[in-house]
């Protein structure tokens, strides 16, 4: 304990330590803001900091590097002006750019003595996880959320990387919850914005069903009744008003009142009540209201129906209003958006829809309603953020640097910012766990790939395993030294045309057959990651716990074994979360992903337990974008 | 009960957004209401002010007379660095108008004069006083004015040393809502805290043998700065002797073990002399500015009655110090 007992941590020492040093810092949200001005005090000279976000008015209670007059300028830009006003002999490079691209390679990693996290996303930790082991580079990664937040210490070969633990995968719902057997708010919300709004405004390419079905026959979760793409037409000579009427009644009434048909579904559940729009409203109720736009000129059905709290539950009634409202103002003042809503919890018009829409499923449902307000945060997986919390975990985020820097790597730890205290602890350091031997990042563990090699393609395996589990961007897939896909600008016109025939043969047809026994090797040249993956064959796959057709596990020696059931392997399945189409996600500047639930006191200062978590079988899922519940 | 709720502007809840989504509309409304002083702008009360300004608190009031120098703006990013050229303004001013900028809901002021000239109805006007660096006179005075007010006045001092920070916290009597375990539902609890004098008071030899170094050692250099006559903080290496002896005595007089504080967290606390580490007062802002937020809303469980956070070994460590 070199620096508690000789007093080698004064001012003076560290600060002359670290003018030299250069960092680089991923984020400048949240934790980027106070890490940039906790680094600059601290004496750090050269910063190089990296954000492709820009600000928003909701961040400005916490980001306080930024003004109300900055909304929509560059974080990382604006950042740094804002800290050259206290200290303007500091060098920082500010790049409005994402730490993903091609231009922040090996090289560029490697000028850096140590790389700082303020990440809002797996997606981009992964990366610079891979990037730093490639580099050589320590990572100090960070997040929080609420009071909780967490600072971990990644070096290569010494400790644990980012990867070596998996980590919480967003949650997700079956799909018959989801369209037939609510029994949560966030089914309704995952309705809402997943069908009820996509069916309505959405891509008509896209498939998506509103009828609720029964639990027994799942293969009816995609509609193939052909009437029902035209049902949700408007009609000739219709009026936006009838259209959104006969929507209602559809959804919330007769839907329901098919459901009840199959009695099986309801034996061991609440009935639900089916909803028709004249046992709901009145014909005074029903009248047109008033103007359709709010102060700032956003359009909004509860400022035309002069619903001013965003706190407030709304009766059933309300509900009913302003899901008729929103339809019209959709039709009426949004038509050129019509075809291509996507949910976004920044389109006010989208979150009074959804918030109506679930509300109405929920109270058929007998499930508790909600406001406007909870339910956004619901749908928009808002993750909870306060300044203090990201001041405490920057200054732990230095504390750590510093350490890194002056070569005292075995004092580092992994800190825990705790709500309640553990015994008296508020700030918990433990012990930084170890390399995982198993690790496929970090360490050479080959993989296994149970597929059917009579009917599996490689557009399957590229999209459903290489990009989705192993989280590589750009894939180079060889089998022995035969090239057999390539992503990327720069390839010669006649191999593009030759990958593109392999890309949907079957795996049987190819000039050497991929059958069990061959290893394809997987690359990201960008990101330095390599690993192979042992193919074997399997003629069935269990539908509903399998749904991919193919499953991916990191045990070598299942390989020998002729039958082996399938088992998932934790560490591989945690999708990003870009890759699930939620890219309003990546605005929150926090992410919740990163806090794991802190150990008893009892074990603080000894080495922390490696917890498998449990992961679900890839079932059909819907994916609720719902912010991962973290319990300390 | 409660009165009904009041809205919150559209500003408010444009900016407050996520944080309502911790701690609720209500706490958010108590907030805004609440009106705070803090006296001496070290580092440590700038990473407080700043957090407390974002978070929105009703009025923020600074008092810190003292002139804008360079070794001031050490820790301190509320001072722009073309301010540290002028003339006739106070750090206190300087500070201000940082924070005003911050965000501008927030009544932000700076008040003129010295702490020990103001008469005891100043402290009514307020429903927080924050402390800084300052003597252990000033922080009992200040304490029993807090006391003495017909309204509670949340009570705080904090400082840091170099690598290592201490809070102290005194609500008198507080009650709060919080979430029971079991049934997720808002429960209502009370929590009473002794004043500083009283915490001060209780014999060393009664505390459980796992307490915080930090809280003796701290202790005795804040007597020995005393006894010596000197401004907190201004202390040396060179004291290392005089402050062994001195921390002999107290030993003797508490009738504990002298090996109870090891010599280098001395040397350590004596090295730092008057400097503040700025990642220590992000850390210990931060846990002030949470402090104050759940005080000032009644929204969630605030700590009894001390902190104590050492970077040497990262432990944030809370202390319940009250006479038997
Ligand atoms: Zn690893």
């Amino acid at each position: 304990m070199a620096m508690s007992d000789s007093g080698e941590l004064s001012q003076q020492m560290y600060v002359n330590d670290v003018q030299k040093e250069k960092v680089l810092m991923v984020g400048a949200g949240g934790i980027g803001c106070e890490l940039l001005k906790t680094l600059v005090l601290t004496g750090f000279k050269h910063i190089h900091l990296i954000d492709m976000d820009t600000i928003e008015v909701s961040n400005l209670n916490r980001q306080f590097l930024f003004r109300k007059s900055h909304v929509g300028q560059s974080k990382a830009k604006v950042a740094r002006e804002a800290v050259l006003k206290f200290r303007p002999g500091v060098e920082i490079v500010a790049h409005h750019a994402n730490v993903k691209n091609q231009e922040f390679d090996i090289d560029f990693f490697k000028q850096f003595s140590v790389v700082l996290n303020g990440l809002d996303n797996l997606d981009a930790r992964r990366h610079v996880n891979r990037m730093c082991l490639a580099a050589g580079v320590p990572l100090v990664e960070s997040g929080t959320t609420g009071y909780l937040g967490q600072v971990t210490v990644h070096i290569k070969g010494r400790t644990e990387c980012y990867e070596c633990q998996p980590k919480p995968a967003p949650k997700s719902y079956p799909v018959c919850t989801i369209t037939s057997t609510p029994s949560k708010l966030i089914h309704c919300i995952v309705w809402a914005k997943e069908l009820a709004l996509a069916k309505l405004f959405g891509d008509k390419g896209q498939v998506s069903d509103l009828d609720v079905r029964s639990t027994s026959n799942e293969d009816n979760a995609v509609s193939n009744d052909p009437d029902e793409a035209e049902f949700f037409e408007v009609r000739s000579g219709e009026s936006n008003r009838s259209y959104a009427e006969r929507v209602f009644n559809r959804i919330f009434g007769q839907n329901i009142v098919t459901a009840l048909q199959n009695e099986d579904t309801w034996k061991a559940r609440r009935r639900p009540d089916p909803l028709f729009l004249d046992k709901v409203l009145t014909e005074e109720d029903a009248a047109t209201q008033n103007n359709a736009s709010s102060n700032d000129g956003t359009v909004s059905a509860m400022a035309s129906l002069n619903l001013k709290n965003p706190q407030e539950i709304w009766s059933v009634k309300d509900n009913a209003r302003v899901f008729l409202e929103s339809i019209r103002l959709f039709l009426e003042k949004r038509s050129k958006d019509v075809g291509k809503i996507v949910f976004d919890k920044d389109d006010q018009l989208a979150v009074e829809f959804v918030t109506a829409a679930a509300n109405l499923r929920a109270h058929s449902f007998g499930i508790p309603m909600q406001s406007v307000f909870e339910a956004k945060g619901m749908a928009g997986n808002i993750i909870h953020a306060i300044a203090t919390t990201n001041a405490i975990i920057a200054g732990l985020i230095v504390l750590e640097a510093l350490k890194l820097l002056s070569n005292r790597t075995e004092e580092c730890r992994m800190t825990y910012c705790v709500e309640h205290p553990s015994g008296k602890m508020l700030l918990m350091p433990v012990e930084m766990a170890e390399p995982n031997p198993r690790c496929y990042v970090c360490s050479e563990t080959p993989l296994v790939l149970e597929l059917n090699t009579a009917t599996a393609t490689m557009r399957e395996v590229i999209e459903k395993v290489v990009k989705r589990k192993l989280g590589v961007t750009d894939p180079v897939i060889m089998q022995g030294a035969t090239l057999l896909h390539e992503a990327g600008e720069d390839i010669e016109e006649d191999m593009v045309a030759y990958y593109r025939a392999l890309l949907d043969k079957k795996f049987v047809d190819y000039p050497t057959p991929i059958t069990t026994g061959v290893v394809l090797t997987v690359e990201d040249y960008h990101q330095d990651f390599r690993c192979s993956l042992h193919v074997k064959h399997r003629d069935t796959f269990d539908e509903e716990k399998e749904p991919e057709g193919m499953v991916l596990t990191g045990d070598l020696a299942s390989l020998n074994t002729t039958e082996t059931a399938a088992a998932p392997t934790p560490a591989l399945d945690a999708p990003s979360k870009a890759e699930n189409g939620h890219a309003e996600e990546e605005e929150e500047d926090e992410n919740v992903v990163m806090v794991e639930p802190a150990p008893k006191a009892a074990t603080a200062g000894t080495k922390r337990k490696l917890e498998n978590e449990e992961t679900h079988p890839t079932e059909k899922r819907l994916r609720a974008s719902e912010a991962v519940p973290v319990e300390v | 009960m409660d009165p009904p709720t009041e809205l919150l502007t559209e500003q408010e809840a444009a900016v407050y957004d996520r944080q309502i989504r911790v701690w609720g509309v209500d706490a958010q409304r108590k907030l805004s209401k609440a009106r705070v002083l803090v006296v001496g702008m070290s580092g440590v009360i700038a990473e407080t002010c700043k957090n407390i300004v974002l978070a929105g608190v009703g009025s923020l009031t600074l008092v810190d007379d003292s002139k804008l120098t360079l070794e001031a703006s050490a820790a301190n990013f509320l001072i722009q660095f073309d301010e540290l050229e002028g003339q006739g303004i106070t750090l206190a001013e300087a500070c201000a108008a940082s924070l005003r900028d911050y965000n501008p809901m927030v009544q932000v002021k700076a008040e003129a004069g010295s702490i020990q000239n103001k008469p005891d109805s100043f402290f009514g006007n307020f429903d927080a006083i924050i402390l800084g660096r300052s003597s252990i006179s000033l922080r009992k005075h200040v304490n029993e004015l807090c006391r003495k007010q017909g309204h509670r006045i949340g009570f705080y001092s904090v400082d840091c040393r170099g690598t290592c920070g201490s809070l102290f916290v005194d609500l008198k009597s507080h009650s709060y809502v919080s979430k029971r375990a079991k049934d997720d539902k808002d429960a209502r609890h009370e929590l009473t805290y002794p004043s500083l004098e009283e915490a001060l008071s209780v014999p060393w030899k009664s505390f459980p043998k796992r307490t915080s170094k930090l809280l003796f050692a701290l202790r005795c250099l804040e007597d020995f700065e005393h006894a010596e006559g000197r401004q907190p903080g201004h202390v040396s290496s060179q004291d290392l002797p005089a402050l062994l002896a001195f921390w002999k005595s107290a030993c003797e007089a508490q009738k504990v073990a002298e090996n109870l504080v090891s010599e280098p967290l001395f040397q350590r606390l004596l090295g730092s002399g008057s400097s503040e580490l700025p990642p220590v007062c992000a850390i210990l802002g931060g846990i002030v500015g949470q402090e104050l937020i759940k005080a000032m809303s009644g929204k969630g469980e605030p700590l009894r009655n001390y902190f104590f956070f050492d970077a040497a070994d990262g432990k944030g460590i809370i202390e319940m110090v009250a006479p038997k």
